[in-house]
């Protein structure tokens, strides 16, 4: 599976999360408290709103549009309506920058 | 285009329509909001909501204890029409806002608060998370939106306005009885996912458990008193919500995919505000509806400029009623909101345009 660059660390703010696009495919990365990055699909399973405008708390992101709440570790679902557990994604910092595991 | 006598329901054709046309689960219009500042705005505290609460709680105590203390006197009759108020309408707001979980920063006590509110309204937990969620994904869209209060023509609000809270009253209850044995209408099985209907058969039985035992004492004591304190506040306290909620959408467009055309933001003194918890800043909530209650008023501040001018209450209702009843014999009129000059652009849906 290819490491694809992503985004500078600098270009998400610490406890928040960034929108990423990359070939068609809408991604979420994070950057906690204590600067630990993860990366996740970037749309929310219940009804595709976009992670990036939603609202990082700890590990949580909750959906902008409902609420539902997901671990940004693993992508369990944590809150209603959020059933469907978020796909997400081993990620490296490499020179200032997030690589994101992607599969073929 | 002369169109006369739409079809609500979420199982008809209206409902295929609406998926096709692209406005189920639609991408909708936000006015631009810097990221800083929003974060700012949906920031969670403990704070405003618990001291909120804490004058709800010690306010229905009050009212409720003079109630009681002069019950068989006209001086109850004041207690409970604010032991009314504070219980029919205000549980509604509570409710709303601990349903979107964004009131306390500690999921339990929005959790907490939901239960308890979901029981003072009369409504179904389970039933009405999932109707709200969908309210908020599909907003006034016909076919897809059970929670359009003015389906027109309006001929069950202007009932429900002309009888107060007995229509509404009965309603809720039929309702939460269909529920405890295990009906549910099409509709809501649309929106409810299946493994959710056993739980909110089990919240239907509670509810209802629960107002029986009220009945029981009713019975037991040979006074109307405890349900007047439990069971019958959203009955003759439910006025006053009527007359807030029912402008959040009431008379404006359907099947647009911008809240600033199909949601009313009005002004209210803070007495009201305390009582409906800033939910008169209704377009402000739907167009973000991760910002808590208590910001409300700051993200009205940052956004106005794009979106039409609030009006008072009266006024609001002045240019609301008549809409009303002309709707109930022209279901094709509705009010056409204007965006101040400088706004963004209205993103009007596929309907509209034809």
């Amino acid at each position: 599976m290819p490491w694809v660059a992503a985004l500078p660390v600098d270009a998400i703010d610490a406890d928040d999360v960034a929108r990423w696009d990359h070939a068609g495919k809408s991604y979420a990365i994070y950057r906690t408290s204590d600067d630990a990055i993860y990366a996740s699909d970037g749309l929310c399973t219940h009804e595709q709103a976009h992670l990036a405008d939603g609202l990082l708390d700890g590990y949580l992101i909750a959906c902008p549009k409902h609420n539902g709440r997901f671990d940004i570790r693993d992508g369990s679902p944590r809150r209603l309506p959020a059933c469907v557990a978020l796909r997400t994604y081993a990620v490296r910092v490499d020179a200032g920058v997030v690589h994101v595991n992607l599969p073929d | 285009m002369g169109r006369v006598r739409r079809n609500y329901a979420l199982t008809g054709p209206e409902r295929e329509q609406a998926i096709a046309d692209g406005l189920a689960s639609a991408s909708w219009y936000q006015t631009p909001i810097d990221r800083k500042t929003l974060k700012q705005l949906m920031a969670r505290r403990n704070g405003p909501a618990l001291r909120d609460t804490a004058i709800w709680f010690a306010l229905l105590l009050a009212t409720g204890y003079g109630g009681v203390h002069f019950w068989g006197s006209w001086l109850a009759v004041p207690f409970f029409m604010a032991y009314g108020v504070l219980y029919g309408t205000s549980c509604d707001s509570r409710w709303h806002e601990s349903l979107h979980g964004t009131p306390f920063k500690t999921n339990w006590l929005n959790d907490a608060l939901y239960q308890l509110a979901s029981f003072m309204q009369l409504w179904n937990p389970v039933v009405w998370r999932w109707s709200h969620m969908r309210h908020h994904s599909d907003t006034a869209i016909v076919g897809r939106d059970r929670e359009i209060g003015t389906m027109r023509p309006p001929a069950m609000v202007m009932k429900a306005l002309v009888t107060g809270g007995t229509t509404l009253w009965l309603s809720y209850m039929r309702v939460l009885i269909s529920h405890a044995r295990g009906h549910f209408s099409p509709d809501e099985r649309d929106f409810v996912p299946a493994d959710q209907l056993p739980a909110a058969t089990q919240a239907a039985r509670v509810h209802l458990a629960i107002h029986a035992c009220v009945f029981a004492a009713c019975l037991w004591s040979g006074s109307i008193l405890p349900a007047m304190l439990i069971s019958l506040p959203r009955l003759y306290g439910i006025w006053l919500l009527m007359l807030l909620a029912l402008p959040q959408h009431a008379g404006l467009a359907e099947d647009v995919l911008d809240h600033r055309l199909n949601s009313r933001t009005m002004l209210l003194p803070l007495p009201l505000r305390f009582i409906y918890w800033n939910m008169n800043y209704h377009l402000e909530h739907h167009m973000f509806p991760m910002v808590p209650y208590h910001a409300l008023p700051a993200l009205h501040a940052c956004i106005r400029h794009d979106c039409p001018e609030p009006k008072g209450l009266i006024e609001t209702w002045w240019e609301l009623f008549p809409v009303l009843r002309r709707q109930l014999h022209d279901p094709d009129h509705w009010i056409d909101q204007q965006l101040p000059s400088g706004a963004g652009p209205a993103r009007i849906g596929p309907r509209l345009l034809h």
